[in-house]
């Protein structure tokens, strides 16, 4: 394959993927933009006000990049190890794999899904934010590359998680015990120099937190992290898991007897 | 001639430990219709799937054309096109875009898949339900899209498994005059079938493939050939009650129109047709009972499980 069938191919899985979460709309975009309207109301609207302000934003406008963020996580997350588990259920996985189509292009392809999908709804939900809050942009290129690098990082999760995944029991697990905490205790909500420096150290254990703190950089330039730090650390997982990734593909496994 | 298919020593052992194929040696030219035959868990599919890249080989060789699939993977499958023996498409997707995105899989761009999806579906008379979602197709309709699929790259070498499984008459003689089609104009097909008239109508060569091993190797006419007795139908121009004795034929009464003899091939026709006449039986038309390769091909896969079961 040349370097044009190779876009091709990966232009031709990108499509697929896009075209499934959007006929399914109703399951996968309007839900988490109904979610994170609620966060807004309830934590924001009601709550926030009682809270004051938070390193010297808003609650409001404090937790808006936190939730962008989280929209972007769960979905860019549920979009690859859905599809690809539902393809390997199905078989039809069995169409990429009998095609000269190398794996690391199906690889990116997933990957285009998941984060085609993360920025859609982060961008549903951050236009629902602006009912709430003045959104400002404080750093417009640092919003999108955290944005894009986090999507791929979780798209590449999802897709692990896709491959070892043997019910769909096994697809839900990962996002309910693991995933869900640790966006949770990843500062969406609160800064964590408000924990005591024990709980700070052992945050720093959680990767999201320097996620969401880039990105809340982004938008309004405070973190309690070092941006550099963080794009370092968000990098190092993508290549550690676009590596771990592309070797079980070559493997096959879960895929090939 | 061009080999289009070439396997050597060819071993499969899957994790539980069960020895699928015990080393296949197995040729098929280019431009050949070849039919793999063999009872169910023989490993047709076993060998389908290495030769597909869907199942790992434990070891051996498998060239495609004139690519050595451990050399140049992607090379070798660029030749194939596979319709699988169970439905492997997403039920949900429309029938056009399973096939549109098939053909970008192998780098044909949207504009050209587009057209070659429209000759396929138009083809294998699928056009009117082109926007319908795979799974309202019927099961004749869903093996035909998955032809389509596998076509529209326009494969050097086409692998069906048990293409005709489950679909009515109808829809196989239609299956069966597209493939035939398609290897006139140069496709080599390999085909794996239960229904034995498939294999003895299509195919000219044949492998019998028995508990991993391959027991037969040979062309459709040398392997009919071996067949030392040959069956015919017989139509009356009288209608019988019953069957009179005729000594030295073999006869059997399907219904008052019709019988059923069994002549082994050095008894010629004049001396079958004498003794019938002398028994007031007139013949009004004649015709080979199909299914001869099903005969060969029971008493060879019995053979060679008895031979298995005296060895143990």
């Amino acid at each position: 394959m040349n370097l044009k069938d190779k876009l091709t191919a990966f232009y031709t899985i990108l499509i697929k993927e896009v075209l499934r979460f959007s006929r399914i709309w109703l399951q996968t975009i309007l839900p988490p933009v109904i979610t994170t309207s609620l966060y807004f109301v309830i934590f924001g609207g009601l709550i926030g006000p009682r809270i004051g302000e938070m390193q010297g934003f808003d609650y409001m406008d404090f937790i808006v990049p936190g939730l962008i963020m989280m929209a972007i996580i769960t979905n860019a997350y549920a979009n690859v190890v859905s599809s690809f588990y539902l393809s390997k259920f199905s078989r039809s996985i069995e169409e990429m794999l009998v095609s000269p189509v190398p794996n690391y292009i199906i690889l990116l392809g997933y990957i285009g899904g998941g984060v085609a999908r993360g920025l859609t709804v982060g961008i549903a939900v951050t236009l629902v934010s602006l009912f709430f809050s003045d959104l400002q942009i404080h750093n417009f290129w640092v919003v999108i590359s955290v944005a894009i690098l986090t999507a791929m990082l979780f798209s590449l999760a999802g897709f692990i998680n896709g491959v070892f995944a043997q019910s769909f029991d096994d697809i839900s697990i990962i996002p309910t015990f693991v995933l869900t905490p640790l966006t949770y205790l990843g500062g969406i909500f609160y800064s964590v120099t408000l924990l005591s420096p024990f709980w700070q150290k052992v945050s720093l254990i959680n990767p999201i937190l320097y996620m969401i703190n880039a990105f809340r950089y982004g938008v309004l330039g405070i973190s309690d992290i070092s941006l550099w730090i963080s794009y370092a650390i968000i990098l190092t997982f993508i290549a550690v898991l676009f590596t771990f990734s592309l070797v079980m593909l070559n493997k096959g496994t879960g895929i090939r007897s | 001639m061009t080999t289009a298919l070439s396997i050597r020593n060819l071993h499969k052992t899957y994790k539980g430990g069960f020895v699928a194929l015990k080393g296949i040696d197995l040729d098929v030219s280019d431009g050949d219709f070849f039919a793999l035959l063999g009872p169910n868990g023989a490993g047709k599919s076993t060998m389908i799937g290495i030769i597909t890249s869907l199942v790992n080989k434990t070891s051996g060789k498998v060239q495609i054309f004139d690519k050595d699939m451990d050399e140049d993977l992607l090379g070798a499958k660029r030749y194939l096109g596979l319709v699988p023996q169970e439905f492997n498409f997403s039920m949900f997707e429309p029938v056009e875009e399973i096939i549109i995105n098939q053909a970008g899989y192998y780098g044909i761009p949207r504009k050209e898949a587009r057209m070659r999806t429209e000759k396929y579906l138009k083809l294998l008379d699928l056009w009117g339900k082109r926007r319908s979602e795979a799974r309202i197709l019927s099961g004749g309709m869903k093996r035909r899209m998955m032809i389509a699929r596998a076509m529209v790259h326009e494969p050097r070498m086409l692998i069906l498994d048990e293409p005709t499984a489950g679909v009515d008459i109808e829809v196989r003689r239609s299956m069966w005059q597209f493939l035939q089609e398609i290897n006139d104009r140069g496709t080599t097909i390999i085909l794996t079938t239960h229904y034995l008239e498939e294999a003895e109508n299509l195919c000219r060569n044949i492998a019998i493939i028995d508990q991993g091993e391959i027991i037969k190797n040979t062309t459709v006419k040398e392997l009919l050939t071996t067949l030392h007795i040959e069956t015919f139908v017989l139509d009356l121009v009288t209608p019988i009650n019953s069957l009179p004795e005729i000594t030295g034929l073999a006869l059997h009464q399907r219904d008052a129109h019709t019988l059923e003899l069994t002549i082994d091939k050095s008894v010629t026709l004049n001396q079958v047709f004498e003794k019938l006449s002398a028994a007031n039986i007139e013949i009004s038309s004649l015709r080979n009972k199909s299914g001869r390769l099903e005969e060969l091909f029971i008493q060879m896969v019995g053979k060679n499980n008895l031979a298995k079961m005296n060895q143990a």
